[in-house]
């Protein structure tokens, strides 16, 4: 198979692979350019680890060309950090996942914070209904989901006030 | 140190939210799993399935594969002949199969090459030619074989079978005003841990084997590849990167952990093998199919008189952790509750599928499902609260039970309580409208096996703490962190009792190399016994330091306190130095302070003498009672569970926001067994291995859990702490199929509880009661 130079806007930075024309985002990735950060949880597009941002849309890379998103700005997990308050800091939503417990054996994590990132951008305050359907494309074996809620609850609240939070008040069902 | 008073009083580390040691690098995309590593020179490995269910292999020809360029190296039977298996007496399978295979997707053969597309390719030129024979898919056939067994010595494909009877369950059953006898099914289901397992080996010029794989027992791997590979122990080193969880699908040694080892030596070079999801579900080793004949009566007061359970196990084509599986049925089927008189007689069957394992709540989930369901209809025909029936059947602990479980702690009776309080119990039960319901169960589990898998009298686990002279901490330990927070636990104990922040601690885990024995990731035995033994190295530390700075401070050293990094005086906060101080004061002429810390459970905990008494001991039990809220939809039979409140005694909750974590979770893989998960076999082959088809629950089905914590103090558990991972997932199950009784009338014996099932069971019910709503319940 021909290999072809591929160039791709990855976290603010163009890259340059040779691969062939079928070579998955998700490959190219993880291995071309070693941002391991997406995960492989299934062979079928139907677990969400990999999810990426492309243009700031949420897809899955394992169901995208390399070749195909040359023209998208793309972002991964490793480059959500430092967009909010410079370098070093977590965006909102990572802060949200570490202080809520929302991240249990993090091998979904990586999906859910491109979720939840996508989600937070289009609806800066979400109901918890909002929440369960833009989360419903990324599985989790560990938490159980409620702690992940509240982790984005958390993001919302960071993103809203641009400020430090207190924890919020736990979710609970109606009619508690 | 001049003066305590500048920095506030620390807070209790244990007890306290602590956030988990590597959140912040799994959120940022820096946590290395196993796949995510690679080192030079590395080749990818794939495995050749057997696509027959059972079939004698007659010969392998690789030439083809090894002709084609690329190809580094090419495995079979002949390679690794040394059978293996978790259970010293199950060592029943071998890496690649040896003479047959006995289900669709055995190991047969695996390739190593350059890359993934070449080493796939190369299976495709592996000629294998196969006489297939007859196969046995349903136990109930399997066991009553007269030819063509999965293994030659197990006679009718009964792997194991055990019986036992304590006090006179007859006699009991005379005594009992109302009695059941029912027959119930769970469905297979796999643990679908998010991280596909992952093993990669490198083969070291210095003959060496080093292997980084994504395990739950990295101290069984290791014996497992000396045994296989037929090298000493101290030749092989084995690693375990994070781990993208596990919940028991990775707590026995997997196929592709040998085959690697195998397929790098052979090359002698690295070899990584990553499953895909269709390899996990065919790897499996997860629930068993089972089938529960269970008999129960209660006297009119409520109180159970006798229960009798013959539980068959649909366990696949090799032992694994099968004879296990099967004990944990029946060893704790009656130790929940007080009751006088109980048989047991279960059957572990081999069939021609993959084999099954350890899985979340081993061995207990679906017979708790059948009992607690049992227990809510006789509760409903003496007309009792299923509550109630609860109530009047506690354990009075301390006690041992009659098959000779000794429970040191039992907060069942206020898990009862804080459940029915919380979910509006009382209010709801049968008051809902048609359609809606709400259900009661409780469960249990044990706080890590009492017994270790090979027997032996040496600690279940060591962890070794070394402090050098600037005060730095390093506690070696080699449990495995699988997503739960288990090393973020160790931590926040050490930093306890040492009373420094946990900031200070550095912690070395899971490197056979570099860290002491510990057993592993299973029977939810890592806070309790692993928690024990950082207790013990960070109590003998601390008293050694304490003792430097009463001969420094000269006051006696019980007047000492560690706390908020200083060593100071009850009396006088002014009197004191800090812990660097103290811990060089301690070191001396010494290169660094080290301890060892041990824990081994206690002898009177290790369970009666009879055959199999050894399976159920622990050193503590956990346990739990959940509600669940049902709405049903009469047309459809479809079943939404909307509320389910949980609450589990887990002695003390050293890290609360972990522990619900483990609590929720556990709701919820009770939940996607009790809705929706189920392993569909044909013929042996699985109709649905993926996330997809199998419908692992998603947000939009996930029900609303709330979790309670309950703390009993076990008093032998490290801050009375003992298990939370495993102990609620049995409930769940039996609490919804008696919900979906309180909301339409109906009992489903089946796990998955199915639209089409339960629309059966209301359309039945309606033909047996023409013109009836479907209301029995109300």
């Amino acid at each position: 198979m021909p290999e072809d130079a591929i160039r791709l806007s990855v976290n603010g930075e163009t890259r340059e692979i040779h691969a062939p024309p079928h070579r998955l985002l998700l490959d190219a990735l993880r291995e071309d350019l070693g941002l391991t950060g997406s995960k492989r949880g299934c062979d079928d597009s139907s677990c969400g680890a990999c999810a990426i941002l492309a243009d700031g849309v949420p897809i899955l890379s394992c169901a995208a060309l390399a070749v195909s998103c040359q023209d998208c700005e793309i972002t991964t997990v490793e480059g959500l950090a430092g967009t909010e308050s410079g370098p070093d800091s977590l965006d909102p939503a990572q802060q949200g996942f570490v202080e809520c417990a929302g991240a249990q054996c993090g091998f979904c994590t990586p999906g859910f914070l491109v979720s939840t990132v996508a989600l937070l951008r289009r609806n800066p305050n979400p109901s918890l209904d909002e929440i369960r359907e833009a989360l419903s494309s990324n599985l989790c074996r560990c938490t159980g989901y409620m702690q992940i809620y509240e982790s984005v609850q958390y993001a919302a609240q960071k993103y809203l006030t641009r400020a430090p939070q207190q924890p919020i008040p736990r979710i609970e069902a109606a009619d508690d | 140190m001049t003066d305590a008073h500048a920095t506030p009083p620390a807070p209790s580390v244990i007890g306290n939210p602590a956030v988990i040691l590597d959140a912040r690098a799994k959120v940022a995309g820096r946590g290395s799993y196993t796949d995510d590593l690679s080192v030079p020179g590395m080749l990818i490995g794939r495995i050749l399935h057997s696509p027959h269910a059972h079939a004698r292999i007659l010969s392998i020809d690789a030439s083809r594969a090894l002709a084609l360029p690329g190809v580094a190296a090419v495995a079979s039977g002949s390679d690794a002949p040394v059978p293996y298996g978790i259970l010293p007496i199950g060592h029943d399978e071998c890496v690649f199969a040896v003479d047959k295979a006995r289900y669709i997707g055995d190991n047969v053969a695996a390739v190593a090459a350059s890359s993934a597309e070449i080493a796939e390719r190369a299976l495709d030129l592996l000629r294998v030619e196969y006489e297939p024979l007859p196969a046995w898919f349903d136990p109930e056939q399997s066991m009553c074989a007269e030819s063509h067994w999965i293994h030659q010595d197990r006679p009718r494909n009964i792997e194991k079978e055990y019986h036992h009877v304590f006090g006179d369950p007859e006699a009991g059953f005379g005594r009992a005003d109302f009695l059941a006898s029912e027959r119930y099914f769970a469905g297979e289901v796999n643990h679908a841990a998010m991280e596909p397992h992952a093993t990669l080996a490198i083969w070291d010029p210095d003959e060496r084997l080093i292997v980084y794989s994504s395990t739950q027992v990295p101290y069984y791997l290791h014996r497992t590849l000396s045994e296989v590979c037929d090298m000493p122990m101290s030749r092989i080193r084995v690693i375990k990167p994070l781990v993208g969880s596990g919940f028991g699908g990775k707590s026995e040694v997997n196929p592709l952990e040998v085959a690697a080892a195998v397929l790098a030596r052979k090359a002698k070079k690295p070899v990584k093998i990553v499953y895909t999801r269709e390899e996990v579900f065919y790897a499996h080793r997860g629930r068993p199919r089972t089938i529960v004949d269970l008999k129960a009566g209660i006297t009119r007061e409520g109180k159970l008189s006798a229960v009798v359970a013959r539980v068959v196990q649909d366990g696949g084509a090799y032992c694994g952790f099968g004879p296990v599986t099967v004990l944990y049925s029946g060893a704790l089927l009656g130790a929940i509750y007080d009751i006088p008189n109980v048989r047991f007689d279960g059957y572990r069957v081999l069939t021609n599928k993959p084999a099954c394992g350890a899985m979340r709540g081993h061995g207990t989930v679906n017979v708790r499902f059948a009992f607690e369901a049992m227990l809510d209809r006789l509760a409903c025909d003496a007309n009792l609260d299923p509550a109630d029936v609860r109530r009047r059947n506690l354990l009075r602990a301390p006690c041992t039970t009659p098959n000779g479980l000794r429970v040191t702690s039992y907060g069942l009776p206020e898990c009862i309580e804080r459940v029915v309080e919380q979910s509006g119990w009382s209010q709801k039960r049968g008051k809902l409208p048609l359609g809606r319901g709400i259900g009661i169960a409780c469960s249990h589990y044990v706080s890590g096996a009492a017994n270790p898998i090979v027997r032996s009298k040496l600690p279940h686990t060591t962890v070794n703490l070394r402090i050098a002279r600037d005060g730095a901490v390093t506690l070696y330990s080699g449990a495995a962190d699988i997503g739960q927070g288990s090393d973020t636990m160790q931590i926040q104990i050490v930093a306890e009792v040492l009373g420094i922040r946990p900031a200070r601690i550095k912690l070395v885990a899971a490197d056979t190399e570099l860290t002491p024995m510990d057993l592993g990731s299973y029977s939810s035995r890592v806070t309790f016994m692993v928690g024990n033994a950082c207790l013990d190295a960070a109590r003998k530390a601390r008293s050694r330091i304490v003792e430097a700075a009463a001969a420094r401070l000269n006051c006696p050293a019980t007047a000492l306190k560690a706390a908020n990094e200083v060593i100071s005086s009850e009396r006088d906060a002014n009197t004191c130095l800090s812990f660097a101080e103290a811990a060089a004061l301690a070191i001396g002429s010494d290169e660094a302070l080290v301890t060892q810390g041990v824990y081994a459970p206690p002898a009177e905990a290790r369970g009666g003498d009879f055959k199999g008494a050894g399976v159920g001991p622990s050193p503590s039990y956990s346990y739990s009672t959940q509600t669940a809220e049902v709405t049903v939809d009469l047309e459809t039979g479809h079943v939404r569970v909307d509320r389910i409140v949980a609450a589990h005694d887990c002695g003390k909750a050293l890290n609360p926001p972990a522990v619900e974590g483990q609590i929720i979770g556990s709701v919820y893989m009770g939940f996607g067994q009790a809705m929706q998960e189920e392993m569909i076999w044909c013929d042996g082959r699985l109709m649905n291995p993926s996330l997809l088809e199998y419908r692992l629950p998603t947000t939009l089905e996930n029900p609303h859990i709330k979790s309670i914590i309950v703390e009993s103090l076990d008093p032998e558990g490290p801050f009375g702490a003992k298990e939370a991972g495993e102990g609620s997932l049995a409930a769940t199950i039996p609490a919804i199929a008696n919900a979906i009784y309180d909301a339409v009338g109906v009992r489903i014996n089946s796990i998955p509880f199915s639209a089409e099932k339960v629309l059966a069971a209301i359309r039945e019910k309606e033909r047996r009661v023409p013109g009836a709503a479907p209301d029995g319940a109300k």
